[in-house]
Protein backbone atom coordinates (compact mmCIF):
# COMPACT_ATOMS: atom_id res chain seq x y z
CA UNK A 1 0.00 0.00 0.00
CA UNK A 2 1.25 3.38 -0.66
CA UNK A 3 0.02 6.37 1.49
CA UNK A 4 -1.30 9.69 0.22
CA UNK A 5 -2.26 11.79 2.80
CA UNK A 6 -5.17 13.62 1.75
CA UNK A 7 -3.44 17.38 2.36
CA UNK A 8 -2.15 16.69 -1.24
CA UNK A 9 -5.47 16.50 -2.63
CA UNK A 10 -6.49 19.58 -1.35
CA UNK A 11 -4.02 20.97 -2.70
CA UNK A 12 -4.26 19.59 -5.96
CA UNK A 13 -7.55 20.65 -6.17
CA UNK A 14 -6.81 23.94 -5.58
CA UNK A 15 -4.23 24.75 -8.29
CA UNK A 16 -6.30 22.08 -11.05
CA UNK A 17 -9.19 24.70 -9.89
CA UNK A 18 -7.58 27.75 -10.57
CA UNK A 19 -5.23 26.52 -13.93
CA UNK A 20 -8.35 25.10 -15.50
CA UNK A 21 -9.98 28.46 -15.23
CA UNK A 22 -7.65 30.06 -16.55
CA UNK A 23 -5.48 28.25 -19.13
CA UNK A 24 -6.98 27.00 -21.87
CA UNK A 25 -5.75 23.36 -23.21
CA UNK A 26 -3.37 23.72 -25.93
CA UNK A 27 -5.75 21.32 -27.73
CA UNK A 28 -8.62 23.74 -27.97
CA UNK A 29 -6.61 26.18 -28.78
CA UNK A 30 -5.24 24.37 -31.89
CA UNK A 31 -9.20 23.72 -33.10
CA UNK A 32 -9.64 27.51 -32.64
CA UNK A 33 -7.01 27.64 -35.45
CA UNK A 34 -7.99 25.20 -37.74
CA UNK A 35 -11.56 26.60 -37.48
CA UNK A 36 -10.61 30.53 -38.30
CA UNK A 37 -9.47 28.32 -41.57
CA UNK A 38 -12.32 26.63 -42.04
CA UNK A 39 -14.99 29.50 -41.21
CA UNK A 40 -16.42 31.62 -44.29
CA UNK A 41 -18.47 33.82 -42.20
CA UNK A 42 -16.78 37.38 -41.69
CA UNK A 43 -18.32 37.66 -38.05
CA UNK A 44 -17.69 34.28 -37.37
CA UNK A 45 -13.99 34.05 -38.24
CA UNK A 46 -13.80 37.79 -36.33
CA UNK A 47 -15.60 36.31 -33.14
CA UNK A 48 -12.93 32.94 -33.28
CA UNK A 49 -9.72 35.26 -33.33
CA UNK A 50 -11.10 37.04 -30.60
CA UNK A 51 -11.39 33.61 -29.02
CA UNK A 52 -7.54 33.30 -30.01
CA UNK A 53 -7.16 36.67 -28.18
CA UNK A 54 -9.25 36.09 -25.35
CA UNK A 55 -7.44 33.19 -24.21
CA UNK A 56 -4.34 34.99 -24.26
CA UNK A 57 -5.51 37.45 -22.17
CA UNK A 58 -6.57 35.01 -19.62
CA UNK A 59 -3.40 33.44 -19.57
CA UNK A 60 -1.35 36.41 -19.05
CA UNK A 61 -3.42 38.04 -16.55
CA UNK A 62 -4.56 34.80 -14.55
CA UNK A 63 -7.90 35.88 -15.14
CA UNK A 64 -10.72 33.12 -15.87
CA UNK A 65 -11.40 32.63 -19.59
CA UNK A 66 -14.75 33.04 -18.86
CA UNK A 67 -16.86 34.38 -15.62
CA UNK A 68 -18.46 31.48 -15.01
CA UNK A 69 -16.32 29.63 -13.60
CA UNK A 70 -18.36 26.72 -13.69
CA UNK A 71 -19.76 23.82 -10.78
CA UNK A 72 -16.33 22.53 -10.10
CA UNK A 73 -16.62 18.74 -11.57
CA UNK A 74 -13.94 16.60 -9.92
CA UNK A 75 -13.01 13.05 -11.62
CA UNK A 76 -10.68 11.09 -9.40
CA UNK A 77 -9.50 7.33 -10.68
CA UNK A 78 -8.26 6.14 -7.19
CA UNK A 79 -5.81 3.63 -7.24
CA UNK A 80 -6.62 0.58 -5.47
CA UNK A 81 -3.39 -0.19 -3.80
CA UNK A 82 -3.47 3.79 -1.79
CA UNK A 83 -3.98 4.33 1.63
CA UNK A 84 -5.83 7.56 2.09
CA UNK A 85 -4.53 9.36 5.65
CA UNK A 86 -5.49 12.39 6.84
CA UNK A 87 -9.34 12.69 6.46
CA UNK A 88 -12.12 12.22 4.67
CA UNK A 89 -11.45 12.08 0.76
CA UNK A 90 -14.37 14.09 -0.69
CA UNK A 91 -14.01 17.37 2.29
CA UNK A 92 -10.59 17.25 1.35
CA UNK A 93 -11.86 17.58 -2.30
CA UNK A 94 -14.67 20.05 -1.52
CA UNK A 95 -11.49 22.21 0.78
CA UNK A 96 -9.25 22.41 -2.71
CA UNK A 97 -12.83 23.76 -4.27
CA UNK A 98 -13.02 26.37 -1.70
CA UNK A 99 -9.29 27.16 -1.48
CA UNK A 100 -9.20 27.36 -5.53
CA UNK A 101 -12.08 29.53 -6.23
CA UNK A 102 -11.36 31.97 -3.18
CA UNK A 103 -7.91 32.44 -3.91
CA UNK A 104 -7.81 32.67 -7.77
CA UNK A 105 -10.58 35.24 -7.64
CA UNK A 106 -13.49 32.65 -9.72
CA UNK A 107 -16.92 33.25 -9.66
CA UNK A 108 -19.03 31.39 -6.68
CA UNK A 109 -21.99 29.90 -8.94
CA UNK A 110 -23.00 27.51 -6.84
CA UNK A 111 -26.88 27.84 -5.16
CA UNK A 112 -29.93 26.06 -3.35
CA UNK A 113 -32.32 25.20 -5.92
CA UNK A 114 -35.06 27.41 -4.82
CA UNK A 115 -34.24 30.08 -2.99
CA UNK A 116 -31.38 30.48 -5.45
CA UNK A 117 -28.86 31.52 -1.85
CA UNK A 118 -25.52 30.97 -3.09
CA UNK A 119 -23.07 28.72 -0.90
CA UNK A 120 -20.55 31.47 -1.08
CA UNK A 121 -17.22 29.02 -1.89
CA UNK A 122 -18.19 27.23 -4.52
CA UNK A 123 -19.22 23.76 -2.98
CA UNK A 124 -20.24 21.43 -3.15
CA UNK A 125 -18.10 19.76 -6.25
CA UNK A 126 -19.78 17.15 -7.69
CA UNK A 127 -17.53 14.36 -7.46
CA UNK A 128 -17.13 10.90 -9.49
CA UNK A 129 -14.78 8.28 -8.12
CA UNK A 130 -13.80 5.14 -9.90
CA UNK A 131 -11.27 2.39 -8.27
CA UNK A 132 -8.80 1.66 -10.82
CA UNK A 133 -5.55 -0.37 -10.46
CA UNK A 134 -2.36 0.95 -9.23
CA UNK A 135 -0.92 3.26 -6.31
CA UNK A 136 -2.02 6.14 -7.42
CA UNK A 137 -3.84 9.15 -7.56
CA UNK A 138 -5.37 10.98 -10.73
CA UNK A 139 -7.17 13.76 -9.95
CA UNK A 140 -9.18 15.76 -13.38
CA UNK A 141 -10.97 19.02 -12.17
CA UNK A 142 -13.50 19.81 -15.04
CA UNK A 143 -15.37 23.58 -14.55
CA UNK A 144 -18.93 23.24 -15.87
CA UNK A 145 -20.55 26.57 -17.27
CA UNK A 146 -23.96 26.85 -16.92
CA UNK A 147 -25.21 28.34 -20.17
CA UNK A 148 -24.00 25.08 -22.15
CA UNK A 149 -25.16 22.83 -19.05
CA UNK A 150 -28.62 23.91 -19.64
CA UNK A 151 -28.64 23.22 -23.32
CA UNK A 152 -27.85 19.56 -22.35
CA UNK A 153 -30.47 16.28 -22.62
CA UNK A 154 -30.79 12.72 -21.45
CA UNK A 155 -33.44 10.55 -23.10
CA UNK A 156 -34.41 6.89 -23.47
CA UNK A 157 -35.06 6.06 -26.90
CA UNK A 158 -37.14 2.93 -28.32
CA UNK A 159 -35.00 0.83 -29.32
CA UNK A 160 -37.11 0.32 -32.49
CA UNK A 161 -35.44 3.92 -33.92
CA UNK A 162 -31.82 2.82 -34.16
CA UNK A 163 -28.72 4.63 -34.86
CA UNK A 164 -31.02 7.51 -37.03
CA UNK A 165 -32.74 8.01 -34.12
CA UNK A 166 -29.95 8.62 -31.79
CA UNK A 167 -28.22 10.89 -35.39
CA UNK A 168 -32.11 13.39 -35.33
CA UNK A 169 -31.96 13.42 -31.39
CA UNK A 170 -28.46 14.53 -31.40
CA UNK A 171 -28.60 17.01 -34.05
CA UNK A 172 -32.16 18.40 -32.75
CA UNK A 173 -30.71 19.34 -29.78
CA UNK A 174 -27.85 21.35 -30.70
CA UNK A 175 -30.40 23.13 -33.25
CA UNK A 176 -32.57 24.08 -30.81
CA UNK A 177 -29.76 25.22 -28.42
CA UNK A 178 -28.86 27.98 -31.43
CA UNK A 179 -26.47 30.13 -29.58
CA UNK A 180 -27.34 29.79 -26.05
CA UNK A 181 -24.50 27.00 -25.42
CA UNK A 182 -21.88 29.92 -26.64
CA UNK A 183 -21.01 27.80 -30.27
CA UNK A 184 -18.46 26.80 -31.28
CA UNK A 185 -18.94 23.91 -28.68
CA UNK A 186 -17.85 20.18 -28.50
CA UNK A 187 -20.93 17.51 -28.30
CA UNK A 188 -20.39 14.91 -25.78
CA UNK A 189 -22.43 12.03 -26.60
CA UNK A 190 -23.34 9.01 -24.50
CA UNK A 191 -25.26 6.10 -25.72
CA UNK A 192 -26.79 2.99 -23.51
CA UNK A 193 -25.98 1.91 -19.98
CA UNK A 194 -29.17 3.45 -17.79
CA UNK A 195 -30.70 6.77 -17.72
CA UNK A 196 -27.34 8.04 -15.47
CA UNK A 197 -24.68 5.87 -17.22
CA UNK A 198 -25.34 8.36 -20.57
CA UNK A 199 -25.48 11.34 -19.15
CA UNK A 200 -21.93 10.42 -17.20
CA UNK A 201 -20.19 8.82 -20.64
CA UNK A 202 -21.64 11.88 -22.43
CA UNK A 203 -19.27 14.19 -19.67
CA UNK A 204 -16.36 11.80 -19.67
CA UNK A 205 -16.41 12.02 -23.75
CA UNK A 206 -15.96 15.91 -23.45
CA UNK A 207 -12.30 15.44 -21.65
CA UNK A 208 -10.93 13.53 -24.52
CA UNK A 209 -8.65 15.66 -26.28
CA UNK A 210 -9.69 17.04 -29.21
CA UNK A 211 -7.98 15.96 -32.83
CA UNK A 212 -8.02 12.39 -31.17
CA UNK A 213 -9.46 9.44 -32.86
CA UNK A 214 -11.95 7.64 -31.11
CA UNK A 215 -10.23 4.05 -30.77
CA UNK A 216 -13.85 2.62 -32.03
CA UNK A 217 -14.12 2.57 -35.90
CA UNK A 218 -18.26 2.60 -35.80
CA UNK A 219 -17.82 5.60 -33.17
CA UNK A 220 -15.49 7.62 -35.10
CA UNK A 221 -17.53 7.25 -37.97
CA UNK A 222 -20.46 8.12 -36.06
CA UNK A 223 -18.44 11.25 -34.90
CA UNK A 224 -17.59 12.42 -38.38
CA UNK A 225 -21.17 12.01 -39.60
CA UNK A 226 -22.18 13.56 -36.41
CA UNK A 227 -19.80 16.79 -37.22
CA UNK A 228 -20.65 17.01 -40.82
CA UNK A 229 -24.40 17.35 -40.08
CA UNK A 230 -24.11 20.09 -36.77
CA UNK A 231 -22.03 22.31 -38.96
CA UNK A 232 -24.49 22.16 -42.03
CA UNK A 233 -27.23 24.01 -39.98
CA UNK A 234 -25.71 27.63 -40.15
CA UNK A 235 -25.42 28.21 -36.67
CA UNK A 236 -21.98 29.52 -36.18
CA UNK A 237 -19.65 31.05 -34.15
CA UNK A 238 -21.94 32.46 -31.40
CA UNK A 239 -25.14 31.57 -33.33
CA UNK A 240 -24.68 34.30 -35.82
CA UNK A 241 -24.16 32.37 -38.63
CA UNK A 242 -21.57 30.12 -40.19
CA UNK A 243 -20.09 26.87 -40.51
CA UNK A 244 -18.50 26.09 -37.31
CA UNK A 245 -21.27 25.46 -35.14
CA UNK A 246 -19.11 22.79 -33.14
CA UNK A 247 -15.39 22.18 -33.17
CA UNK A 248 -15.66 17.95 -32.65
CA UNK A 249 -18.36 15.35 -31.65
CA UNK A 250 -17.49 12.76 -29.05
CA UNK A 251 -18.93 9.76 -29.12
CA UNK A 252 -18.71 7.29 -25.89
CA UNK A 253 -21.07 4.10 -26.06
CA UNK A 254 -21.83 0.79 -23.38
CA UNK A 255 -24.35 -1.41 -23.96
CA UNK A 256 -27.84 -1.16 -23.07
CA UNK A 257 -30.97 -3.16 -21.42
CA UNK A 258 -32.88 -5.06 -24.16
CA UNK A 259 -35.42 -2.32 -23.44
CA UNK A 260 -33.53 0.70 -23.69
CA UNK A 261 -31.68 2.99 -26.21
CA UNK A 262 -30.59 6.30 -23.75
CA UNK A 263 -29.05 8.79 -25.09
CA UNK A 264 -27.54 11.75 -23.57
CA UNK A 265 -25.77 15.02 -25.08
CA UNK A 266 -23.57 17.01 -23.00
CA UNK A 267 -23.21 20.22 -24.64
CA UNK A 268 -20.06 21.99 -23.35
CA UNK A 269 -18.74 25.51 -24.59
CA UNK A 270 -15.44 26.59 -26.11
CA UNK A 271 -14.28 27.25 -22.76
CA UNK A 272 -13.91 23.64 -22.68
CA UNK A 273 -11.84 23.73 -19.60
CA UNK A 274 -9.95 20.92 -17.58
CA UNK A 275 -7.00 20.12 -15.86
CA UNK A 276 -5.81 16.82 -14.40
CA UNK A 277 -2.61 15.98 -12.13
CA UNK A 278 -1.57 12.64 -10.94
CA UNK A 279 -0.11 11.98 -7.35
CA UNK B 1 -16.68 44.67 -42.42
CA UNK B 2 -18.11 47.84 -41.94
CA UNK B 3 -16.85 50.59 -39.31
CA UNK B 4 -18.91 50.41 -36.37
CA UNK B 5 -21.40 52.63 -34.63
CA UNK B 6 -20.73 54.32 -31.37
CA UNK B 7 -23.29 54.81 -28.25
CA UNK B 8 -23.38 56.56 -25.32
CA UNK B 9 -26.71 55.76 -22.95
CA UNK B 10 -28.82 57.10 -22.18
CA UNK B 11 -30.02 56.26 -25.81
CA UNK B 12 -33.33 58.07 -27.64
CA UNK B 13 -35.73 56.88 -29.62
CA UNK B 14 -34.11 58.56 -32.68
CA UNK B 15 -30.57 56.51 -31.19
CA UNK B 16 -31.86 53.26 -31.48
CA UNK B 17 -33.80 53.80 -34.67
CA UNK B 18 -31.04 54.05 -36.18
CA UNK B 19 -29.31 50.63 -35.77
CA UNK B 20 -29.63 47.65 -38.07
CA UNK B 21 -29.90 43.85 -37.43
CA UNK B 22 -25.62 43.18 -37.86
CA UNK B 23 -24.61 46.48 -36.91
CA UNK B 24 -21.38 46.42 -35.13
CA UNK B 25 -21.54 48.93 -31.99
CA UNK B 26 -19.11 50.34 -29.92
CA UNK B 27 -20.92 51.50 -26.53
CA UNK B 28 -18.83 53.77 -24.33
CA UNK B 29 -19.69 55.19 -20.92
CA UNK B 30 -22.39 53.84 -18.22
CA UNK B 31 -24.46 50.60 -18.35
CA UNK B 32 -25.74 48.75 -15.93
CA UNK B 33 -25.42 44.81 -14.45
CA UNK B 34 -28.26 42.29 -13.44
CA UNK B 35 -29.22 38.89 -14.37
CA UNK B 36 -32.01 36.27 -13.12
CA UNK B 37 -32.08 37.10 -9.61
CA UNK B 38 -31.90 41.28 -9.66
CA UNK B 39 -34.50 40.92 -12.41
CA UNK B 40 -37.11 38.70 -10.06
CA UNK B 41 -36.29 42.08 -7.29
CA UNK B 42 -36.88 44.63 -10.03
CA UNK B 43 -40.00 43.29 -11.65
CA UNK B 44 -41.01 42.61 -7.81
CA UNK B 45 -40.91 46.05 -6.76
CA UNK B 46 -42.78 47.35 -10.04
CA UNK B 47 -45.45 45.15 -9.44
CA UNK B 48 -45.66 46.24 -5.49
CA UNK B 49 -45.36 50.08 -6.87
CA UNK B 50 -41.64 50.78 -5.45
CA UNK B 51 -39.01 52.98 -6.96
CA UNK B 52 -36.14 50.79 -8.48
CA UNK B 53 -33.01 51.45 -7.12
CA UNK B 54 -31.33 52.36 -11.13
CA UNK B 55 -33.48 54.80 -13.58
CA UNK B 56 -33.87 52.54 -16.40
CA UNK B 57 -35.38 55.31 -18.91
CA UNK B 58 -32.70 55.21 -21.82
CA UNK B 59 -30.59 52.77 -20.36
CA UNK B 60 -28.66 49.39 -20.96
CA UNK B 61 -28.75 46.11 -19.04
CA UNK B 62 -25.92 44.08 -19.40
CA UNK B 63 -26.84 40.50 -18.69
CA UNK B 64 -23.91 39.43 -16.87
CA UNK B 65 -22.79 38.20 -13.47
CA UNK B 66 -18.88 39.16 -13.38
CA UNK B 67 -15.49 37.18 -11.50
CA UNK B 68 -14.26 39.12 -8.71
CA UNK B 69 -12.05 41.81 -9.73
CA UNK B 70 -8.49 40.85 -8.63
CA UNK B 71 -6.27 43.72 -6.79
CA UNK B 72 -5.87 46.98 -9.27
CA UNK B 73 -8.64 45.65 -11.49
CA UNK B 74 -12.35 46.83 -11.81
CA UNK B 75 -13.60 43.50 -12.42
CA UNK B 76 -12.63 39.92 -13.23
CA UNK B 77 -13.87 37.93 -16.13
CA UNK B 78 -17.10 39.73 -17.22
CA UNK B 79 -18.70 38.25 -20.45
CA UNK B 80 -22.44 37.91 -20.98
CA UNK B 81 -24.90 35.55 -19.80
CA UNK B 82 -27.68 33.40 -21.73
CA UNK B 83 -30.74 35.95 -22.42
CA UNK B 84 -33.96 33.66 -22.47
CA UNK B 85 -33.92 33.65 -18.64
CA UNK B 86 -34.42 37.35 -18.47
CA UNK B 87 -37.17 36.61 -20.92
CA UNK B 88 -39.77 36.79 -18.52
CA UNK B 89 -38.94 40.41 -17.16
CA UNK B 90 -37.34 42.06 -20.06
CA UNK B 91 -41.14 43.12 -21.71
CA UNK B 92 -42.00 45.22 -18.76
CA UNK B 93 -38.79 47.12 -18.51
CA UNK B 94 -38.89 47.70 -22.22
CA UNK B 95 -41.85 49.41 -21.16
CA UNK B 96 -40.83 51.23 -18.45
CA UNK B 97 -38.26 52.54 -21.11
CA UNK B 98 -35.04 50.11 -21.10
CA UNK B 99 -33.35 51.01 -24.30
CA UNK B 100 -30.84 48.48 -24.58
CA UNK B 101 -29.73 44.60 -23.78
CA UNK B 102 -26.73 43.24 -23.73
CA UNK B 103 -26.35 39.35 -23.77
CA UNK B 104 -26.14 35.92 -25.90
CA UNK B 105 -28.55 33.38 -27.14
CA UNK B 106 -32.35 33.88 -29.11
CA UNK B 107 -35.14 35.79 -27.40
CA UNK B 108 -38.41 35.10 -27.32
CA UNK B 109 -41.89 36.62 -28.87
CA UNK B 110 -42.64 38.48 -26.25
CA UNK B 111 -39.45 40.08 -25.64
CA UNK B 112 -39.10 40.90 -29.70
CA UNK B 113 -42.38 42.22 -29.45
CA UNK B 114 -42.01 44.39 -26.50
CA UNK B 115 -38.44 45.89 -28.40
CA UNK B 116 -40.88 46.61 -31.97
CA UNK B 117 -43.28 48.43 -30.34
CA UNK B 118 -41.34 50.56 -27.75
CA UNK B 119 -38.15 50.79 -29.91
CA UNK B 120 -35.42 49.12 -27.94
CA UNK B 121 -32.41 46.96 -29.03
CA UNK B 122 -31.08 43.70 -28.05
CA UNK B 123 -27.30 43.20 -28.66
CA UNK B 124 -25.12 40.31 -27.91
CA UNK B 125 -21.65 40.24 -27.06
CA UNK B 126 -19.10 37.43 -27.45
CA UNK B 127 -20.16 34.77 -24.85
CA UNK B 128 -17.46 33.05 -23.39
CA UNK B 129 -14.29 35.77 -23.84
CA UNK B 130 -14.92 37.27 -20.21
CA UNK B 131 -11.12 38.06 -20.19
CA UNK B 132 -11.25 40.16 -23.49
CA UNK B 133 -14.72 41.86 -22.54
CA UNK B 134 -13.36 42.79 -19.43
CA UNK B 135 -10.61 44.79 -20.82
CA UNK B 136 -13.17 47.57 -21.80
CA UNK B 137 -14.59 47.96 -18.30
CA UNK B 138 -12.81 50.56 -16.37
CA UNK B 139 -14.38 51.23 -13.70
CA UNK B 140 -17.71 48.91 -11.75
CA UNK B 141 -19.65 49.92 -8.35
CA UNK B 142 -21.89 48.41 -6.79
CA UNK B 143 -25.35 50.10 -7.02
CA UNK B 144 -28.15 47.15 -5.33
CA UNK B 145 -28.19 43.91 -4.00
CA UNK B 146 -25.21 43.28 -2.34
CA UNK B 147 -26.11 40.28 -0.96
CA UNK B 148 -26.59 38.46 -4.22
CA UNK B 149 -23.14 38.38 -4.57
CA UNK B 150 -22.40 38.05 -8.60
CA UNK B 151 -25.58 38.72 -9.52
CA UNK B 152 -25.54 42.04 -7.35
CA UNK B 153 -26.64 45.19 -10.32
CA UNK B 154 -23.36 47.34 -10.84
CA UNK B 155 -22.59 50.49 -12.62
CA UNK B 156 -19.92 49.74 -14.92
CA UNK B 157 -17.89 52.42 -17.13
CA UNK B 158 -17.38 50.80 -20.20
CA UNK B 159 -14.93 52.61 -23.05
CA UNK B 160 -15.77 51.10 -26.80
CA UNK B 161 -17.44 47.94 -25.40
CA UNK B 162 -17.90 45.90 -28.89
CA UNK B 163 -21.36 44.42 -29.44
CA UNK B 164 -23.46 43.19 -32.14
CA UNK B 165 -26.99 44.11 -32.50
CA UNK B 166 -29.21 40.91 -32.89
CA UNK B 167 -32.90 42.36 -32.60
CA UNK B 168 -33.38 46.01 -34.08
CA UNK B 169 -36.66 48.20 -33.63
CA UNK B 170 -37.71 46.79 -37.19
CA UNK B 171 -38.29 43.18 -35.71
CA UNK B 172 -35.32 41.71 -37.60
CA UNK B 173 -33.49 39.01 -35.91
CA UNK B 174 -29.60 38.31 -37.12
CA UNK B 175 -29.75 34.64 -35.65
CA UNK B 176 -32.47 33.97 -37.62
CA UNK B 177 -30.87 36.15 -40.59
CA UNK B 178 -27.22 34.45 -40.07
CA UNK B 179 -28.73 30.41 -40.14
CA UNK B 180 -30.54 31.07 -43.39
CA UNK B 181 -27.65 32.37 -44.99
CA UNK B 182 -25.39 30.04 -44.14
CA UNK B 183 -27.24 26.82 -43.68
CA UNK B 184 -26.59 23.89 -46.23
Amino acid sequence: MREINTSQITAAIRDLCIKANTHLGEDVLAAFHKAIELEVSPTGKDILEKLVENARIAQEKGIPICQDTGFAVVFVELGQEVHLVGGDLKEAINEGVRQGYQEGYLRKSVCHPFTRKNTGDNTPAVIHIDVVPGDRIRLIVAPKGGGSENMSRVTMLTPAVGIQGVKDFVVQRIKESGANPCPPTIVGVGIGGTFETAALLAKRALLRPLGSQNPNAELASLEAELYEKINALGIGPQGLGGRITSLAVHVAMMESHIASLPVAVNVQCHAARHKEMVI
Amino acid sequence: MSDAIRLTPPLSDEDVEGLQAGDRVLISGTIYTGRDAAHKRLIDLIHSGEPLPIEIKGQIIYYVGPSPAKPGMAVGAAGPTTSYRMDAYAPELIRLGLKGMIGKGARGQAVKNAMVKHKAIYFAAIGGAGALMAQAIKKAELVAYEDLGPEAIRRLEVEEFPVIVVNDVQGNDLYEEGIKEYAI
